[in-house]
């Protein structure tokens, strides 16, 4: 057999007619910045809602209560608040009756944001053993913890209309009114800001773990910088009140309870700033990630 | 053949060593210094030769430089090298789990990588939803495997578990599910790393078996990373050699492989002398041989003659009692035989002489390595020697001169009973 060597395999690729070329994937170093390929991860869809199935579908396996904790979890924590903020430290709720309703709204909508964020800032560690195995569209992971998040929003939701529904039998009415609609889009709008900030904390926490260590705390402390627990009201006039209002999740936890309940501060404007925050850190993110994407197998 | 349908051009890896810490936080920002002048990365001109066993002057290492080649439709590429040559380097590049520094790969078709089997299973779903995980992280649409769904049931042999969680499978059902998924993949191109090291032979022929059809009856791509030379000989028509993170060679399947086996064989020296970074150890080997029935070293032996191997050993320490241990290694590292010696000295002896000879005419004609260790009894090896010197017996002038590649390992002669009959 003729013994093929480097040299006539240079020639003939040299010596080939030159004709178009077509290839269906060109791997190299640099990547245009914006490139989300957004097309593959559409064609990966299938893969996206099966990770959307293996966090849910794992989580609770081997457990006698199984699904009961997604409902568990909040009910707890709410009840706590109750007890800490409301009777304890005597917050008041801006007129929202019961108090319970108050904190469930809040801690629905905090939990889904927090979850989003600590589940796409580890995507990446967390996943480090496949990724080094097999190539599949990076951003289906992130996008499949902030789709897995919904649905366990969804079941938070549920159980916060089922509080409401009983006490809209004892005297407590549900306004409920077109601006409904709106709470998708606060959704939406939260994922964008959990999806952005988080892959911006996962792209660094790649190579640096510093970023990692500061997350575990720093989620919980961002709660008490957000008005969960109290409202937004009760701190006007205070000196301090510019954290609270610089914060992106101020104004969505507040329009959140307004469209539920009617009570507490609906700002437009400051939607407004948290729709900005949430396109900025999107875009950021977007760019970081697909420096880090190609390479971080490398680093992690 | 058909058109070309990887081709690689000027491939280059670097990877940086040591731990990630400020040091190469700093590094970072003069990286990013240098590109938003519009300068070249100041790290990715240097770099030592990736040789593992020599400590460089460079924090960077270059895995990969200037690797360029071409596959054509249908072809099955072996990729040949010594560990740490970067095979499977350019495997994850192949596989895009990681960017080449430098340099352009182009692809025409749907490529797949098996570098691992069972990527994603999750302990906790059932192995149905885990054939859908795994198929759908390899790149199959839920569409496909619900229509080989059965196929691939059948082919692992696990209907009756199917809905259980794949962490109460046994090691081998697991295995064979992985396998079953990624076999049923169908991609124009087929990355495959060494997936048939694992498993007991019955299932690495299954996965030779499985390739071999992939390739010849549907026609497809395979580019194939290997240590099982035999594998590579029999299942690749063409293949390359990569050696500390370059192409040396390209040619047939059977030229590399003979190639690789001659480098092999040239490194392992005829007698082996202790370096001087062993000189304060405690027991070393001083020096290796092999000899004949005179105690002349020589490498090449006839068939029948008498092989010995002898051994200088120096003792600094107090220990009076060893245990020597040796392996000999045919080119195919199968190991052909290992032996190993209780030896007492008194206080005194500084220096021990050993003489191990082989039972007259074993071996079948080979080069052959030897592995040595020393240790303590109970306790620590004191010196170990890997392919610490070679020999070679010869097959002129005995039956195997006229018989093909592989002749065994063992030089017996069966006894024969014949008896023709005319009915």
């Amino acid at each position: 057999m003729k013994r093929l060597t480097l040299q006539e395999n240079t020639v003939s690729a040299l010596t080939d007619p030159p004709k178009r070329e077509h290839w269906d994937l060109i791997l190299e170093p640099k990547v245009a910045v914006f490139d989300l390929q957004l097309r593959e991860v559409w064609r990966y869809r299938d893969l996206l809602w099966l990770f959307v199935r293996r966090d849910f579908v794992a989580q609770y396996r081997q457990t006698v209560l199984g699904f009961l904790w997604h409902v568990i979890q909040p009910l707890l924590t709410t009840l706590m608040f109750l007890l800490v903020f409301g009777r304890i430290a005597n917050i008041p709720t801006d007129g929202v009756e019961p108090a319970l309703l108050f904190y469930m709204a809040g801690i629905t909508v905090w939990n889904y944001f927090s979850t989003c964020l600590t589940g796409t800032s580890t995507v990446f560690v967390t996943n480090a053993a496949i990724f080094g195995k097999v190539y599949f569209p990076r951003l289906v992971l992130p996008l499949s913890v902030a789709l897995s998040n919904i649905i366990r929003f969804g079941i938070q939701f549920a159980l916060l209309l089922g509080f409401m529904i009983y006490f809209a039998f004892n005297g407590h009415p549900i306004h409920i009114s077109w601006s409904w609609l709106g709470i998708p889009l606060l959704v939406v709008l939260m994922a964008g800001l959990a999806l952005g900030l988080g892959i911006i904390i996962s792209a660094m926490t790649t190579k640096y773990r510093d970023l990692a260590v500061l997350m575990t705390f720093a989620i919980q402390l961002a709660m008490y910088a957000t008005p969960v627990a109290y409202p937004l009201s009760f701190l006007k006039h205070r000196s301090y009140i510019w954290i609270i209002n610089i914060n992106p999740m101020t104004s969505i936890v507040e329009a959140f309870r307004y469209i539920l309940f009617g009570k507490g501060t609906f700002d437009l404007s400051a939607l407004a700033y948290s729709l900005g925050f949430a396109i900025v850190s999107l875009i950021i993110g977007i760019v970081i990630f697909n420096k880090v994407e190609k390479t971080f197998m490398d680093t992690v | 053949m058909g058109e070309t349908v990887i081709r690689v051009e000027n491939i280059a890896k670097q990877y940086r060593l040591g731990i990630t810490g400020t040091g190469s936080l700093a590094h970072d920002l003069n990286r990013w210094w240098h590109t938003i002048r519009g300068n070249e990365d100041p790290y990715l001109r240097i770099g030592d030769v990736n040789d593992r066993t020599k400590s460089g002057t460079s924090d960077y290492v270059w895995a990969l430089q200037d690797i360029s080649f071409d596959v054509k439709r249908g072809e099955v590429l072996g990729i040949v090298g010594r560990n740490g040559a970067g095979k499977s380097t350019l495997l994850k590049i192949l596989s895009r789990t990681t960017a080449p520094s430098r340099g352009k790969v182009k692809i025409r078709g749907r490529i797949a990588s098996l570098l691992e089997v069972g990527t994603g299973f999750h302990p906790e779903l059932s192995g149905r939803d885990n054939i859908f995980l795994n198929g759908s992280i390899l790149g199959m649409t839920a569409r496909e495997i619900r229509r080989k769904f059965d196929e691939i049931v059948d082919f692992a042999g696990v209907e009756r578990y199917i809905d259980t969680p794949v962490k109460r499978y046994s090691s081998g059902m697991y295995v064979r599910l992985a396998f079953a998924v990624a076999a049923h993949l169908e991609p124009e191109i087929l990355v495959v790393d060494e997936v048939l090291a694992v498993g007991d032979v019955e299932f690495q022929n299954k996965c030779l078996g499985k390739m071999r059809e992939v390739s010849t009856r549907e026609g497809r791509t395979v580019l194939f990373v290997s240590h099982n030379m035999a594998a590579v000989n029999t299942l690749c028509d063409k293949a390359i050699l990569l050696k500390y993170g370059r192409l040396t060679t390209m040619g047939t399947a059977t030229d590399i492989v003979s190639h690789y086996m001659n480098d092999l064989k040239q490194e392992v020296p005829l007698m082996y002398h202790a370096p001087e970074s062993k000189s304060g150890a405690a027991i070393v080997f001083d020096k290796v041989f092999v000899s004949n029935a005179n105690g002349t070293p020589v490498g090449e032996y006839a068939l029948e003659e008498q092989v010995s191997i002898n051994l200088e050993i120096s003792n600094r320490s107090w220990n009076r009692d060893f245990s020597i241990g040796i392996s000999i290694n045919d080119t195919n590292e199968r190991r052909v035989l290992i032996d190993q010696k209780l030896i007492t000295c008194s206080a005194d002896d500084k220096r021990i002489q050993c003489r191990i000879s082989l039972p007259p005419a074993l071996l079948t004609p080979n080069t052959y390595t030897i592995d040595l260790a020393i240790e303590k009894i109970g306790a620590e090896v004191m010196d170990f020697l890997k392919n610490a010197i070679k020999f070679e017996i010869l097959k002129t002038n005995t039956k195997y001169e006229y018989l093909s590649y592989d002749y065994g390992l063992i030089n017996k002669a069966c006894s024969w009973e014949v008896q023709p009959h005319r009915v």
